[in-house]
């Protein structure tokens, strides 16, 4: 193999001697104040009240193929196995281990089989609960770990995501903050998930198909009020 | 990949007669402008971004060196491991080794324009290993032993018939008689059999969108999904990036995520962004074990304080080929490396060598529309006109089209000139198209407009529309 130190040496000393234009000083000073600063830029106007912010998620999750629903936190359950009936899918989902899903265990166990745990090749729909949507393009945020694996967002052909309303933001920007305070600065979950929509391919003749490797299908239920 | 840009002319002349290319190449045409468009008047922010996400990498390139090392010590704390590559022949060094340590078989693969460039496929079948393409249109390209034509739509130079010829040819284990007329069934077909793939893959291989240096976060940007089960299924993902992927904060990621996927596909937004910093957790259910990010350097460090600079905010989105009329004739493979279109004529000289790849910047008609779509402001045109300027100092160049360029080269040096001459350059393609709108022979570009007719210019440069108001 390479000599890897060297090569990181030689590297950085060449880029140091390209492209810096202050002194090293000054540079380390930049840099510092510009990771910390978390400077957010360019935020696209979008709508102030949380009744709009929810409006416009549903809107834009809906144009990228999304289905939404919204309900209040006692019939989660209940939308859940209506959404598999309404598809002709088993009464059957995987969830993780997130207290917010313990709805679906205790009253939804009367309705469908729930399997906990990650993601298994059989498994033909996944439930899991997100940790925001984003108002400006529709998207949600999952977070790895076990209350929500990262394999329940992809491997089965169905996917579920359940968001609280509350949670609904209006930019990427205002999830940094959040996690910064979760997990600590400069730290992060191994995964975070961006999903809009259900995969998808244009590969052969540029024709959108969905379904491509992810789920088929992306639903949304908005829990109202929580 | 063995480079042909040094038979630049007889790709382009082969290009412009094959038939199946130039009815895959309307696609292209007619999807990507208009959607980008649309995309870009939906978001009144847009332009204000397009400047930020410029200063951002500005700023990136001149402290490159500093937030690489923050990058690695943030990957190191999370867990995982840098590696760093001076050559594409170190870093397929790097990955054999981690795929020989794990006694790996079988890599599943994202999609990734670094692998191309470290020819990886190739080198690790070589020592036994498998690599396997999970996007389709990369799985439908290493099918057919192609390289990508396109940076983000890798097949786009294929017809509909020519998949269902390869995977007739390719998946010989499915009844001969199952329905295959309909891009439907095609996708269905391998997407069923790559997940066997991804389910059998002992490390997992993806590019990266971005770098974050706060964090040690990767970002991979995809629709399939492929790049995710890539990376989450197997032990072992690694990371390939190059160099100047990295970006400071979250936030600033956010920025440039906003221009990407417009100018791409014109979505808002692509399916999935997928951040990654480190190996699973203790605690986590899913997830690699090991976590690998090889950056690659590769002749992008002696851009940086050139003229070449600013090529290093590119983002890989490829409006630039989308909206390039000399894309849309002759499609990618014509060019003959990793790279093509307007940000391949000016990277590829900068990364192999001006001398193999001398003709590259010659195929432009200098309509600027490149850089007019670029999200990242990258002055295409000008830099082309640096390597041309570079490779006329080297007399590479033959002499009829050193007199030319000559006349060239001094009215594209007057900055004031500039603007008004690729105004009035239009307006001359424009008439010689006549009234059929195409063009038969380009001024300097020599032979390769021999043999087919280009789109001519319409309604003057983008500039001047959008200062007319007319925002195409
Ligand atoms: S040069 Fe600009 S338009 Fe072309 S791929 Fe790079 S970022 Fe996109």
């Amino acid at each position: 193999m390479a000599d890897e130190i060297g090569s990181r040496d030689a590297i950085l000393s060449r880029i140091r001697s390209q492209a810096a234009t202050k002194p090293q000083a000054e540079r380390m000073a930049d840099v510092e104040a510009r990771i910390s600063s978390h400077k957010r830029g360019i935020l696209p106007a979008g709508p102030r009240s949380l009744i709009k912010r929810v409006e416009r998620f549903t809107q834009k999750a809906e144009a990228a193929q999304s289905t939404v629903a919204q309900v209040s936190p006692p019939k989660l359950a209940k939308a859940v196995s209506e959404w598999l009936r309404e598809h002709n899918l088993p009464a059957e989902i995987r969830i993780g281990q997130d207290p917010r899903l313990s709805p679906l265990k205790k009253s939804g166990a009367k309705l469908m089989t729930v399997n906990s745990g990650k993601a298994d090749p059989a498994d033909i729909t996944g439930v899991s609960f997100a940790e925001c949507g984003i108002a400006e393009s529709g998207t949600i945020a999952m977070l790895s770990g076990k209350a929500n694996p990262t394999t329940l967002n992809f491997v089965p052909e169905n996917h579920i995501t359940i968001v609280n309303e509350s949670d609904i933001l209006s930019h990427y920007e205002e999830l940094w903050p959040r996690l910064r305070r979760r997990f600590g600065r400069g730290k992060m979950p191994r995964t975070v998930n961006f999903i809009t929509g259900p995969s998808r391919s244009a590969d052969i003749e540029q024709t959108l198909i969905l379904g491509a490797h992810g789920p088929v299908r992306h639903h949304i239920i908005i829990v109202k009020g929580a | 990949m063995e480079i042909t840009s040094p038979s630049f002319k007889k790709n382009v002349h082969k290009a412009l007669r094959d038939e199946q290319l130039q009815q895959a190449m309307r696609h292209v045409r007619s999807n990507f402008i208009q959607k980008r468009a649309a995309a870009a008047d939906a978001l009144p922010e847009f332009e204000a971004l397009r400047d930020n996400a410029r200063d951002i990498k500005n700023h990136v390139l001149e402290n490159l060196d500093l937030y690489l090392e923050r990058f690695e010590s943030k990957v190191t704390e999370n867990g995982g491991h840098v590696h760093w590559a001076a050559t594409a022949s170190d870093a397929r060094g790097m990955v054999l080794d981690i795929c020989r340590r794990v006694n790996a078989k079988s890599v599943t693969k994202g999609k990734s324009m670094i692998s191309e460039e470290m020819e990886l496929n190739g080198f690790l079948e070589k020592y036994g290993i498998t690599p396997v393409e999970t996007d389709l249109g990369e799985y439908i390209i290493q099918l057919r032993g192609e390289h990508p034509s396109h940076i983000i739509a890798p097949s786009v130079h294929v017809t509909m018939n020519q998949v269902r010829d390869d995977f007739r040819k390719a998946h010989t284990h499915l009844p001969k008689d199952r329905p295959m007329d309909e891009p439907e069934s095609l996708l269905k077909e391998a997407r069923a059999i790559l997940r066997q793939k991804f389910m059998e893959a002992d490390v997992g291989i993806t590019g990266a969108n971005f770098l974050i240096a706060e964090t040690g976060t990767s970002i991979i940007v995809t629709n399939e999904g492929n790049g995710d089960l890539t990376q989450s299924l197997p032990r072992v993902h690694i990371v390939l990036a190059s160099l100047e992927k990295v970006v400071p904060t979250l936030e600033d990621m956010s920025q440039i995520m906003r221009v990407l996927a417009r100018s791409a596909t014109g979505q808002e937004m692509s399916v999935y962004t997928t951040l990654s910093t480190g190996p699973r957790r203790a605690s986590d259910p899913d997830g690699p074990d090991e976590y690998h990010v090889i950056l690659l350097d590769n002749g992008r460090s002696n851009m940086l304080g050139t003229e070449f600079q600013d090529m290093l905010r590119c983002i890989r989105c490829g409006a630039c080929l989308n909206h390039c009329p000399v894309y849309h004739a002759i499609g990618g493979h014509a060019y003959g490396w990793v790279y093509p279109g307007p940000m391949g004529s000016v990277l590829s000289p900068a990364l192999a060598g001006i001398e193999k790849t001398a003709n590259l910047p010659n195929a432009s008609t200098f309509c600027g529309r490149c850089e007019e779509v670029c999200p990242m402001r990258i002055p295409l045109p000008k830099m082309l006109r640096h390597w041309r300027e570079k490779e006329f100092e080297k007399h590479l160049t033959p002499p009829a089209q050193r007199r030319n360029l000559k006349l060239w080269a001094w009215f594209a040096k007057r900055p004031g000139l500039y603007r008004t001459g690729s105004r009035v350059a239009m307006r001359m393609l424009s008439l010689m198209g006549g009234s059929k709108k195409r063009l038969r022979k380009l001024p300097f570009a020599g032979a390769w407009t021999e043999d087919r007719d280009l789109p001519a210019p319409e309604g003057g440069s983008f500039v001047s529309q959008w200062n007319a108001g007319r925002r195409t």
